[in-house]
């Protein structure tokens, strides 16, 4: 076997294209998935038992069944309910929908690691509710997340290749695309792959520097 | 009626009844020293003084206004009322300064800026703390940490200071720096309830002590007399206890 990655050359204007879409729709996960994270994670000790028993479920069905499955639903189904989205757009919702799940456990987890003891603080200070969480809850508690909301952030770059099997146009989708057109599957998934590599390093880094920066308070040793 | 007027106050978590009609009060100016064994209800009542814990019968009034009334604004009576713990509670993310500086430009006391940042420089100098401004609370003293809690509550000028233990979590050799400035506080004339296990600080600056047994108050007077001639011999046992 000789390998030949002359030929890809020519479709680089594909792969950029695949690993801009690909970042498109990890930033539209992030985002989206850490808004209802959040306020998920603000209503999972809601008053109402109704209210919690819907996040609750929302959680746990997420969590507990495939990725690929959930965006089939939105792809597939959801024109039966008549709502019918275009590849892109259906993956973009299921993986925010999957990202959700897995923010409201997250930033449960940091609501949880801030002790009552700053809260009533700040309270005692005559805070109002929400200047409580906004300045003395939110940095802390975003610390203390960091390492699993960023985990959890490049998880979902690398899951977002399950697009292509709806044929939302994205990293690997490309990658299917122009195997098939130049027969070079050996090439064409080591380029992909060392381009997801380097997607995920540079993300690491640029999270490595921003937890520098937004961090920057010393902690107990 | 004076300045804070505890009346029969009672509070239970679950089934326990932890206040069983307390009665306090306090004229202005007065610093009122709880003391008591472990597990008597003297952190509870400080929590309930500032509307920290709900109560469920009776009443506390501060200048008149009733802290557990619907109608009260807690957090403008908060402004008023300074608390400080045993364990200091700064917030770690916030250099002294922004510690001290946060609630007075929140609550739109203090413009922020200049103005704050003098604010913090007035308070810190009243603990002898100036010079640690911009440190971030992790690299103060256990001492130090707690002398900065002082100062944050000044900042925001109250009128009333309860402060629960505030010695207990320290190191001996740094407990003194902190009584120092509370005693400072008291000759400045500030009105505070204190819980503390320094028997000698509430011997001499106390203006009354309250000992506080089984969710009641059992015995108060001044520190002189209550001391020389306990009445209950729960106080008594108390007393010999602490030395
Ligand atoms: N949030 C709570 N829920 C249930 N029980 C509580 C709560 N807070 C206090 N208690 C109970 O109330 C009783 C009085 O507690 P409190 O902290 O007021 O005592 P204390 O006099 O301050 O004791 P110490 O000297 O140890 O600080 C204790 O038996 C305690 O277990
Ligand atoms: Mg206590």
């Amino acid at each position: 076997m000789t390998l030949n990655f002359n030929q890809l050359w020519r479709y680089q204007d594909d792969f950029l294209h695949g690993i801009q879409m690909t970042l498109t729709l990890t930033l539209i996960a992030t985002v989206a998935g850490m808004l209802i994270g959040l306020l998920g994670a603000l209503l999972s000790n809601n008053r109402l038992p109704a209210v919690r028993l819907l996040i609750r479920s929302y959680v746990e069905v997420i969590r507990n069944t495939p990725a690929l499955i959930q965006i089939f639903l939105i792809f597939f189904v959801l024109p039966y309910a008549g709502l019918r989205l275009p590849p892109f757009e259906a993956a973009a919702v299921a993986l925010s929908i999957y990202m959700g799940a897995y923010s409201v456990e997250i930033f449960r987890s940091g609501l949880a690691s801030i002790p009552r003891s700053q809260i009533e603080a700040g309270q005692c200070l005559g805070l109002t509710r929400f200047q409580v969480f906004r300045h003395v809850i939110l940095l802390p508690a975003l610390r203390n997340i960091y390492p699993s909301l960023t985990s959890q952030i490049i998880l979902i770059l690398l899951g977002s290749s399950l697009a292509s099997q709806v044929s939302a146009e994205e990293l690997f989708h490309t990658a299917a695309f122009v195997e098939s057109r130049t027969y070079r599957s050996f090439e064409v998934y080591a380029v992909v792959c060392a381009i997801y590599f380097v997607m995920v390093l540079s993300l690491r880094l640029i999270f490595a520097g921003a937890e520098r920066i937004a961090f920057r308070w010393p902690t107990r040793r | 009626m004076s300045f804070v007027d505890i009346k029969n106050v009672r509070k239970s978590f679950a089934n326990v009844e932890v206040l069983k009609g307390v009665t306090i009060n306090v004229e202005k100016g007065e610093i009122v020293t709880i003391i008591g064994r472990s597990g008597s209800g003297k952190s509870t009542l400080l929590r309930c003084i500032n509307g920290l814990e709900s109560i469920d019968d009776g009443e506390i009034r501060i200048n008149g206004e009733v802290v557990h009334d619907k109608a009260t604004d807690l957090r403008r009576l908060r402004e008023k009322v300074g608390i400080v713990f045993q364990q200091f509670n700064l917030f770690p993310h916030m250099t002294v300064e922004q510690n001290i500086t946060l609630a007075p430009t929140l609550t739109k006391r203090v413009a922020k800026g200049e103005a704050a940042r003098k604010l913090a420089h007035e308070v810190l100098s009243r603990v002898g703390l100036e010079q640690k401004i911009d440190a971030y609370p992790e690299q103060l003293s256990g001492g130090q940490q707690q002398r900065v809690a002082i100062a944050r509550c000044l900042a925001m000028g109250p009128e009333l200071m309860l402060f629960d233990e505030v010695t207990s979590a320290l190191d001996p050799e740094l407990v003194g720096e902190v009584l120092k400035v509370m005693e400072d506080l008291a000759r400045q004339g500030m009105t505070m309830i204190l819980v503390t296990h320094e028997m000698n600080f509430a011997r001499n600056v106390a203006s009354k002590i309250v000992f506080m047994h089984a969710g009641k108050v059992h015995e108060q007077g001044a520190p002189a007399a209550l001391f020389a001639n306990p009445a209950t011999p729960e106080l008594r046992n108390f007393i010999s206890s602490t030395h």
